[in-house]
């Protein structure tokens, strides 16, 4: 049969493109970035006016995704795990709605926070919302669910959220494809109030949540993803989720003696659960993320059988998993490896050569020097890679848009002045609203948006700023002459140390706007024009 | 058939282009085949690093096992070393030998080199001249494949089939250049076994 290469990304992409998908909303974020941008680049998505865009942020994706499934028609939406942070309003409330149009939401989690700032498990998400999880164990997996997770979301009314960590993500393997599902017709929903979550509705709605929870569970128990693999060995029994499997199976080239409940479905199969618990002495279990499933089986007072994993430090408590760390729990002998030489020394990630980010900051680093240590808050983005040696210059990194929240709260603490500095595309992400609270309270704050016409750090996105931040800044209130924009070039050195300065001088909201093209998309872009 | 191969470079250098050529040579064999790679922070110039794992059988993790790998191939010579604990006892060490200094401790190379010297089955070479010597330094990541096509257990005419699929719209002069490098890199790996 033919097989098609891709990522896990791409797998999920072309997956919703052939499960009949009308529309994918996303802002970008690692290790979700390529879903979404495949969908961008398909020929076949954009002949079958599959709409694909970028949005300001998670929760407006959520919302469109929301207002694409009253109108009848199936939505993606596709997020890193920090993100449905961003969008948890919109997205536990589409759960009390339910859909029209099918609902899949992707949240890629990144365990070792290879980029991130933390490991959270989207799962606790798809629980917290009582809606049903998949979790692919591989890229064909990753690709089959999408027409199974919008066909039962329209079946059962309920969004469906799809869990994936990082190496599937970003790994390829070969899939082969299934069939395509047209696209639904524009068609409102049955019931007019359905979308409309006032008390006395969202009250009914809810119980009808509540009430299918069992056919959720039915799901995980008939559809085939989750399976109770036996074994002869009862000494023990694994359980492992999603990608946990592969590691598993690694450490049994010969086939596995141990009985062995693979999940990629939730909720939990509590039939499957049962029987698989009642089979076997001691149990391993292997999650790529938190111990949720792990947490949930010994219980409070642990007083069943004994239950190894993360909780009892079989496996570690945090960071992902790999075949060394399961052949450990699994008491395997680890073979001989080579040691890492002395001489190797740590690379860490750094501001490309011609970055305008190092211009910007090297006239910032001047400024402050004059007003002391300390005061400057940041946000996420490449910016953020100067916490780092040589520049050294910031000392926040939260959220997105916190720099000038932070810098606010600090402000009104005392330390005046206090600095903000954000990228482009996170100050329209979560930035407004924040420079709003600062207007209002004539808090005095400078901010620094460090405009490169992009969303850099996921590879160049189109950014939503573009072209809007003056605009945006004295609409919102900033006196525009504390709007001023500057060149980040060597040869403006002193010019904009002297901007910098005036405007921290000044008591007020103040903006700053370095302004040049991102080194990477301007060689892109010439390049590009070269071949013309 | 199963061959596990552990890339290592820095973010920018091309080792995705390595990984794509093996991956696409493999795919037309009818091999199973994982490929993770490493996306977002870490490619600004920071250390990166592709597992790929080809098979006659079904693959399972898409990491390689730490000390099984069967080839380490370094873009750049620190990178390589990285690495080693990835590669199996009786494993193929295969590096470029110029160095990419992007960091102000870059440790002395002729200790680098040294290291590398130390691993009983290594292939180092200098590819960037190689490469030079064909026409074009961006051919220096296939001179690096060519060297290890001798221990990943397909035919130079399978990876020849590949370029043509990936570089095919540049033009005949591109993919004969990678192919050209492919062989020279070969030719220099001869030398150590």
């Amino acid at each position: 049969m033919q097989k098609i290469v891709l990522l896990g990304d791409e797998a999920i992409a072309q997956g919703a493109v052939d499960a009949g998908l009308s529309a994918v909303y996303a802002y970008p974020g690692t290790p979700s970035t390529e879903i979404t941008e495949y969908i961008l680049r398909s020929k076949e998505a954009k002949n079958g006016g599959i709409v694909a865009s970028w949005t300001t942020n998670e929760k407006t994706s959520m919302e469109m995704a929301i207002g694409t499934s009253y109108a009848g028609k199936r939505a993606l939406v596709t997020m890193k795990h920090v993100g449905l942070n961003v969008a948890a309003d919109a997205f536990m409330n589409a759960a009390i709605t339910g859909v029209n149009g099918g609902i899949v939401i992707v949240s890629a989690d990144d365990p070792s926070m290879h980029s991130s700032q933390n490991e959270q498990d989207s799962r606790y998400y798809g629980k917290f919302a009582q809606i049903p999880i998949l979790e692919p164990v591989n890229q064909q997996d990753a690709y089959d669910m999408m027409s199974y997770a919008f066909e039962m979301s329209e079946r059962l009314n309920v969004p469906v959220l799809i869990r994936i960590t990082t190496r599937l993500a970003h790994s390829r393997a070969g899939i082969v494809l299934g069939e395509k599902t047209p696209q639904n017709e524009l068609k409102l929903p049955k019931n007019s109030r359905q979308f409309v979550l006032l008390p006395g509705i969202a009250r009914v709605q809810y119980k009808s949540l509540l009430a299918n929870q069992p056919l959720f569970e039915k799901e995980s128990e008939e559809k085939g993803y989750n399976m109770l693999l036996d074994g002869k060995d009862k000494s023990l029994g694994v359980i492992t989720t999603g990608i946990a499997y592969n590691y598993l199976m690694e450490n049994f080239p010969e086939g596995i003696d141990f009985p062995v409940l693979k999940i990629a479905q939730y909720p939990m199969p509590l039939k499957m659960l049962r029987e698989f618990y009642d089979s076997v002495d001691e149990i391993l279990v292997c999650e790529d993320g938190y111990p949720l499933v792990e947490e949930q089986l010994k219980g409070y007072l642990d007083l069943g059988k004994t239950v190894h994993g993360r909780l009892d430090g079989a496996l570690p408590r945090d960071g992902e998993l790999n075949p060394n760390i399961v052949a450990k729990a699994l008491g395997h002998e680890i073979v001989e490896q080579y040691e890492t030489p002395g001489v190797v020394t740590q690379r860490p990630p750094a501001l490309c050569a011609g970055c305008p980010h190092t211009d910007s900051y090297t006239a910032l680093n001047v400024v402050m020097e004059y007003y002391g240590e300390g005061r400057v808050f940041s946000d996420i983005g490449c910016y953020t890679l100067a916490a780092l040696e040589p520049l050294e210059s910031i000392n926040s990194c939260v959220d997105m848009g916190a720099s000038i929240t932070m810098a606010k709260g600090a402000a009104e603490a005392g330390l005046v002045p206090s600095v903000a500095v954000i990228g482009d595309s996170t100050f329209t992400h979560s930035g407004l609203t924040g420079l709003l609270d600062c207007v209002n309270a004539k808090a005095p704050v400078t901010v620094l948006i460090l405009d490169n016409g992009t969303t850099g750090m996921t590879g160049g996105q189109t950014s939503q700023a573009t072209g809007k931040i003056e605009d945006i800044c004295i609409g919102l209130g900033v006196d525009k002459d504390h709007v001023r924009v500057i060149n980040p070039i060597k040869k403006n050195h002193e010019e904009n140390i002297k901007v910098m300065q005036e405007e921290m001088e000044y008591n007020g909201v103040s903006v700053v706007i370095p302004r040049r093209e991102c080194i990477i998309t301007l060689g892109a872009r010439i390049r590009a024009s070269k071949k013309k | 058939m199963q061959k596990d191969i552990v890339l290592g470079g820095v973010g920018g250098q091309g080792i995705l282009t390595i990984a794509a050529t093996i991956g696409t040579a493999a795919v037309n064999k009818g091999l199973y085949l994982k490929q993770s790679e490493v996306h977002g922070m870490s490619q600004r110039g920071g250390d990166v690093m592709s597992n790929l794992r080809l098979s006659s059988e079904e693959i399972f993790s898409d990491l390689i096992p730490q000390g099984k790998a069967d080839i380490v191939i370094g873009v750049e010579p620190m990178e390589a070393l990285r690495h080693v604990k990835m590669l199996a006892k009786d494993g193929w060490l295969i590096t470029n030998s110029i160095p990419f200094k992007n960091i102000p401790n870059y440790p002395e190379i002729d200790g680098v080199i040294e290291e590398l010297k130390r691993f009983p089955k290594h292939v180092i070479l200098n590819a960037d001249q190689i490469a030079k010597d064909l026409g074009s330094l961006k051919a220096a990541n296939m001179v690096i494949l060519g060297a290890a096509i001798p221990f990943i257990g397909l035919e130079l005419s399978d990876f020849e089939g590949a370029l043509k699929m990936i570089f095919g719209k540049k033009g005949d002069d591109i993919v004969n250049l990678n192919i050209n490098a492919l062989k020279a890199g070969m030719k220099e790996a001869e030398k150590f076994l």
